[in-house]
């Protein structure tokens, strides 16, 4: 058969197999939100015996290989819990996120000018509240640039849940290639085509959204 | 049944040997990585037209797809066209083209943040545009990149357990091999972490020693702590 | 006479082992306005930190309206006092109405609306009224600094601290800072202000206090200290800013 043959036969695999990775990436994404910013907060304004802990869980999360983490969550919690690998996935690679967006959400926070916070405690606010709402607000303006480098990166490395058995993009053009021979190249350039144009269209839509955000003194990175 | 540390150091010189090709596989990657970059950010400072977005077509094609796709086209893929090779080899250059995606970037927005007057001046006592940026503009770019090329060598180093998936003999490999014969996984995986968690560690601490050496006063930014109150 | 709105008693902070207070003592009357003066690193603006706690002072006591100034009632008390900072610090990511409003909405519970017509009258009050929706990134110094005193009125402050309030003006925009504050005084706000604005010392303040090197080396009426200052480093330090020290110009 054609390789044109084989990718129309194949095609719907394949988009099953990118719906995978983008409904791993979304959840993946939420869950490493959340971790990193309980981490980065922990880590700015907690006490010392919860900032250190807390450093030491990000510094693993970020210093262990993606492929390390998988199989770690899969044969560990998976063997506690049976949770099945998709799930594995999405807490491996969240695990793994919250690490790297803690270290985004902190230099955010930090990059806000610490005159901003003098200035909404001599007004009366309270200490969570001035974060709440002066700090954190410009925070999340100046973090967005970063945030979208680490969309890309963990969509990418949504094809690394291929070695723990995960039905995403890469697992299904690796399977189509060990069973048609001779098709190899066209087949894998195919799913590279498709990881790149998801990726740019991710990253457009938060290229519009820093638009949206955009306020007079935080104008976006060009 | 033995207990977890009698059972980590017995497997230990085994993953160690592993960890000896993950260096190697990274060295080689890194430099043909470096070489590459630099010819990169030249097309993609200096180049005419074509050569930019020749150049610019390459980097986003590597820094938009996943790494281990990229292996695969080179080890896998390949073949189709009659280019074979061993599987070492493969994941170097997969890793090698890659990385010089990224060091381009980074260089290329270095070179951009010297003032334009530093070239200017250069040009201006006689210098060759080539010479104005070899002595000139690129030791001060250098400098500028040194924090974000640490951050993608350690990316790198942790790249190479990616070289598992076509068979490199690795640490990431050895430590599955182990796992599957002793139903032992996640011990042995988490031996495996700490290894590389003291490579990158050291790594880390051999780039910063780099960095400050280097570190001329008004070059780069200074490290900017402020804890909020 | 009524008990003094502001008591500082016996302030000391040191610095990394550097005593910058060294026991300061003074009061401040409901009404009057006094500006410290004195060489840079003198401890002027640690004092006026100290007063809201933004320092917190090694040893001695603030006393505000008969109560002390403890971190226990801290942002209770920081919402009666008003801060006007050197750079000015509105919040960025809020338009100017806003930066008013807010302290009136988080801390007050005020309900958003009241919250910003009160702050549109306090606006006025600064004249920044019509530029009420601007960013500060889209304002002058000079008309960031007047929006930051907005701020500090929308509290209806029993003091306002200014620490240094046109010292990061360009000198064409310090008027509108200074021409706001001599308002505030005439109309009988209580305030605490460092600066070297001279002129605003003399034209507006009750009386001056001169520091140097952590202590309180005099104070007086302008009247006295502009023409006839005790000791000859308060002269000295005079001679040097004024630059026209011994004439006493109505201002």
């Amino acid at each position: 058969m054609s390789i044109y043959g084989v990718l129309f036969e194949q095609l719907p695999y394949l988009l099953q197999g990118l719906g995978i990775a983008v409904l791993l990436l979304v959840a993946l994404l939420l869950v490493g939100l959340i971790l990193g910013l309980v981490f980065a907060l922990v880590e700015i304004y907690g006490p010392l015996w919860a900032r250190i802990p807390a450093y030491a869980v990000e510094r693993f999360a970020r210093g262990v290989p993606a492929i390390i983490l998988l199989f770690l969550f899969y044969y560990g919690l998976g063997n506690l819990f049976s949770i099945g690998s998709f799930l594995a996935a999405v807490g491996a690679l969240g695990f793994r996120s919250g690490g790297y967006q803690s270290q985004i959400f902190r230099g955010a926070i930090q990059s806000v000018p610490y005159g901003q916070m003098e200035a909404a405690r001599a007004v009366g606010m309270s200490r969570m509240g001035a974060v709440a709402f002066i700090i954190v607000p410009q925070a999340l303006r100046h973090a967005i640039g970063p945030w979208s480098n680490e969309f890309s990166a963990e969509f990418k490395d949504t094809s690394l849940a291929y070695v723990i058995g995960v039905i995403e993009l890469t697992r299904q053009a690796h399977y189509i290639i060990s069973n048609q021979h001779g098709h190899t190249l066209p087949v894998l350039l195919f799913a590279a085509v498709l990881y790149f144009i998801v990726n740019r269209f991710g990253n457009s839509l938060l290229y519009r959204l820093e638009s949206r955000l955009e306020v007079p003194g935080f104008e976006r990175r060009s | 049944m033995k207990g977890f540390f009698a059972f980590a150091w017995e497997n230990l010189p085994y993953l160690l040997d592993g960890a000896v090709i993950a260096l190697a596989l990274w060295t080689l990657a890194m430099i043909l990585g470096f070489l590459f970059a630099l010819a990169l950010t030249w097309c993609r400072v200096y180049g005419d037209r074509f050569l930019y977005a020749l150049s610019t077509g390459y980097v986003e094609v590597f820094r938009g797809t996943p790494m281990i796709i990229q292996m695969f086209v080179i080890y896998l893929g390949l073949p189709d066209v009659g280019v074979v090779m061993n599987a070492f080899a493969a994941a170097t250059i997969a890793m090698g083209l890659n990385s010089a995606a990224y060091q381009a970037e980074y260089f290329r927005g270095a070179i951009q943040s010297i003032p334009a007057g530093q070239m200017v001046a250069a040009r201006a006592i006689g210098m060759s545009r080539f010479d104005a940026v070899r002595t000139v503009v690129l030791p001060q770019a250098m400098r500028h990149v040194i924090p974000q090329w640490s951050n993608e060598a350690i990316l790198e180093l942790k790249f190479t357990s990616i070289a598992y998936a076509i068979s490199v003999h690795e640490i990431t490999a050895r430590a599955y091999e182990i796992g599957y014969s002793t139903f032992r996984f996640f011990e042995i995986f988490l031996v495996a972490a700490a290894i590389y968690l003291v490579m990158t560690t050291v790594v880390a601490q051999v780039l910063d020693v780099v960095e400050r050496r280097a570190r001329v006063p008004g070059i780069g930014a200074p490290a900017a702590d402020r804890a909020g109150a | 006479m009524s008990q003094p709105l502001l008591v500082i008693e016996d302030l000391h902070k040191s610095y990394a082992g550097t005593e910058v207070l060294k026991g300061i003592s003074f009061d401040l009357d409901r009404g009057q306005t006094k500006v410290l003066i004195g060489p840079s690193g003198s401890g002027k603006s640690t004092l006026l930190r100290c007063v809201n706690h933004l320092t917190r002072p090694d040893r001695g006591r603030i006393v505000l309206d008969g109560e002390e100034v403890v971190d226990k009632r801290i942002n209770a008390i920081r919402a009666t006092i008003g801060f006007v900072f050197q750079d000015f610090n509105l919040f960025t990511h809020l338009r100017a109405l806003d930066n008013v409003a807010v302290g009136l909405w988080r801390v007050r519970g005020m309900d958003r609306r009241s919250a910003r017509e009160r702050a549109a009258r306090e606006l006025d009050r600064v004249g920044m009224g019509n530029r009420a929706q601007a960013y500060p990134a889209e304002l002058s110094g000079g008309q960031q600094q007047r929006v930051s005193i907005a701020r500090a009125l929308a509290m209806d402050p029993r003091v306002i601290l200014f620490d240094e309030p046109t010292s990061a003006l360009d000198p064409e925009l310090t008027e509108e800072v200074v021409e706001v504050m001599r308002q505030l005084a005439s109309e009988g706000m209580t305030m605490l202000v460092v600066s070297h604005e001279m002129g605003f010392a003399r034209s507006a303040a009750d009386e001056i206090i001169f520091i140097e090197h952590g202590v309180i080396v005099e104070e007086g009426p302008p009247s006295q200290l502009f023409r006839d200052a005790q000791q000859k480093r308060t002269r000295d330090f005079l001679r040097i800013i004024s630059g026209s020290y011994g004439q006493e110009t109505a201002s």
